[in-house]
């Protein structure tokens, strides 16, 4: 069953029609050419899917495009401004922070929606008072990024990455 | 992935009779589980009524001092709400060790609730499974069962709940509240869910079409403590091995109030009752907390792979128990 969507994909309005069973990654890549989300696992158990889903960092494979009507989704490919990376993107690039180079979009996508959670307060699993403003050390970088593998093990730069771009 | 509808659902009362009407109709909420079981196989509705644009998004005090949580708050939201974070703790910390940063802001309380269990043949539709398909019998009972129940299971089913949340709602005696056709009703979260019994496939007392709208929590005591501990394979992103959620009040040394709820032992989040008997009133020693421990497992049954659930547990709820003690004494 067909039903029509509008998304603003990286700043673009896109309107199309999708087959009902199509999550917003099939739909991203699929349908609309946008391939810096990657497919992992499909299931939620890896993060190479990650998105902004109206500014938040979501998974895109566990959630159908048809449940997205009307939604802001930004990818890594739509962070860069002017032509020039997003400052997380350039910690990446300056920290070596990726090998293949297969889950840094959804790592990208994720730690800045990450940073915005931090910057909210938002408390982690690791944080020692639930009620203090959080202080971004390596353990919670480690913890809050648990949600996107890297089958290279880059992780050590990974962390050095999101640690620079959070300064 | 079979084809299916699609509504977004504007109020409740007519998502209730879709969903009612149709037997092959779901409400979808972050659809983190859901999407996930129709690309399995596992369930393949006709419909999805997705309900996560009904005004059930908030957190509210409500008068006696307790809290009303909406049914599609984000698990992430919720978890980040000052109220809980100061006057209900475990909850923020159960919510907190579960799935991951993404996932959380997907998740919705309802569909965290219903989120049906991790056994990996029941996710494996090429394999019997009694929950999977009512009567082909239960690949995990002589299989590899190292996440599987030692308490409340049966011989047709020893799957787990898979759930962080349910089990910190279950030690704050948290109420669900249901709305179907026949109108709303509160079911203590204690009670929602089912032992595996004869009928796995059965997993909550909800009838189809019955809609969760909310979950209340009543007032805590000024004077009590509260922690979630989770037991995992790896540090984060991994389901329960063993979980502790408590609730505890002590005064003058001894123990005088405790809620104890356990994860991963069984196919509901377990209410602790004979280890809270076997605490109240005692001193707060190591005695008392293994006393209560043993108490809570004298019926426990391994199977297989899981023996070793049984000491962990022990050592966990003792360890829960004796910071929970050390904090109120500080
Ligand atoms: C990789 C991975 C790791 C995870 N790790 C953990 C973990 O460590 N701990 C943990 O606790 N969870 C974990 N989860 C599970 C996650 O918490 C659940 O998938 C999530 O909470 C389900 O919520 P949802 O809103 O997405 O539910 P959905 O998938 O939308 O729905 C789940 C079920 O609930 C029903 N439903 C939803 N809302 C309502 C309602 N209001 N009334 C009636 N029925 C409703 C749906 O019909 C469906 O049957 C993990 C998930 C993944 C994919
Ligand atoms: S434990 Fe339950 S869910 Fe797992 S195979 Fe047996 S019947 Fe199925
Ligand atoms: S592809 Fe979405 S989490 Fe792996
Ligand atoms: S850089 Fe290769 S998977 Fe992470």
């Amino acid at each position: 069953m067909d039903a029509e969507i509008t998304l603003r994909v990286d700043g673009q309005r896109r309107t199309l029609s999708v087959d009902t069973r199509t999550t917003l990654l099939d739909a991203l890549r699929e349908r609309m050419g946008v391939t810096s989300p990657k497919k992992g696992c499909d299931h939620g158990q890896c993060g190479a899917c990650t998105v902004l889903l109206d500014g938040r960092r979501a998974t895109s494979c566990l959630t159908f495009a048809v449940a997205n009507d009307d939604s802001e989704v930004v990818t890594a490919e739509g962070l860069a401004e002017d032509e020039r990376p997003h400052p997380v993107q350039q910690a990446f690039l300056d920290n070596d922070g990726f090998q293949c180079g297969y889950c840094t979009p959804g790592q990208i996508c994720s730690a800045v929606g990450m940073l915005d959670e931090v910057k909210a307060g938002w408390p982690s699993h690791v944080t020692e008072d639930l009620d203090e403003p959080p202080e971004l050390d390596d353990e919670e970088i480690r913890e809050r990024m648990s949600g996107n593998l890297c089958r290279c093990g880059a992780y050590a730069n990974i962390v050095s990455a999101i640690r620079e771009a959070a300064e | 992935m079979k084809p299916f509808d699609y509504q977004r659902a504007d109020d409740a009362d007519s998502a209730i009779a879709t969903v009612s009407g149709d037997p092959e109709a779901r409400y979808i909420g972050g659809g983190t589980n859901l999407v996930d079981h129709m690309k399995l196989g596992i369930t393949e509705p006709g419909k999805l009524v997705d309900i996560t644009r009904l005004p059930y998004d908030s957190v509210e005090a409500l008068p006696g001092g307790g809290v009303r949580i909406g049914a599609t708050v984000r698990n992430s939201d919720l978890a980040a709400s000052h109220v809980i974070r100061q006057r209900y703790p475990v909850l923020a910390q159960a919510l907190l060790a579960g799935a991951s940063g993404q996932l959380r802001n997907l998740a919705t309380t309802g569909g965290n609730l219903l989120q049906r269990t991790r056994c990996s043949y029941f996710q494996d539709t090429s394999t019997p499974c009694n929950k999977r398909e009512p009567g082909t019998g239960c690949s995990a009972l002589e299989g590899w069962n190292r996440y599987h129940a030692v308490l409340g299971a049966s011989e047709h089913c020893v799957a787990t709940n898979p759930s962080d949340m349910a089990v910190a709602l279950a030690a704050l005696d948290a109420t669900v509240l249901v709305r179907g056709q026949e109108g709303q009703r509160r079911i203590p979260v204690t009670e929602l869910h089912r032992l595996p019994g004869d009928e796995p496939e059965r997993e909550t007392v909800l009838e189809h079409g019955e809609l969760i709208t909310a979950v209340e929590l009543p007032a805590p005591s000024e004077s009590s403590r509260s922690t979630y501990r989770k037991v995992r394979d790896r540090a984060s992103y991994a389901f329960a091995l063993v979980s502790v959620a408590a609730v505890v009040e002590v005064s003058e040394g001894a123990i005088s109030h405790a809620r104890i709820a356990l994860g991963g032992l069984a196919h509901k989040p377990w209410r602790a009752t004979a280890a809270e008997e076997a605490l109240r009133g005692a001193p707060a020693t190591e005695e008392t907390f293994r006393n209560a421990a043993e108490a809570e497992l004298a019926e426990a049954r391994a199977l297989r792979d899981n023996a070793f659930k049984i000491p962990m547990t022990r050592n966990t709820l003792s360890a829960v128990l004796r910071e929970l003690t050390r904090q109120e004494g500080a």
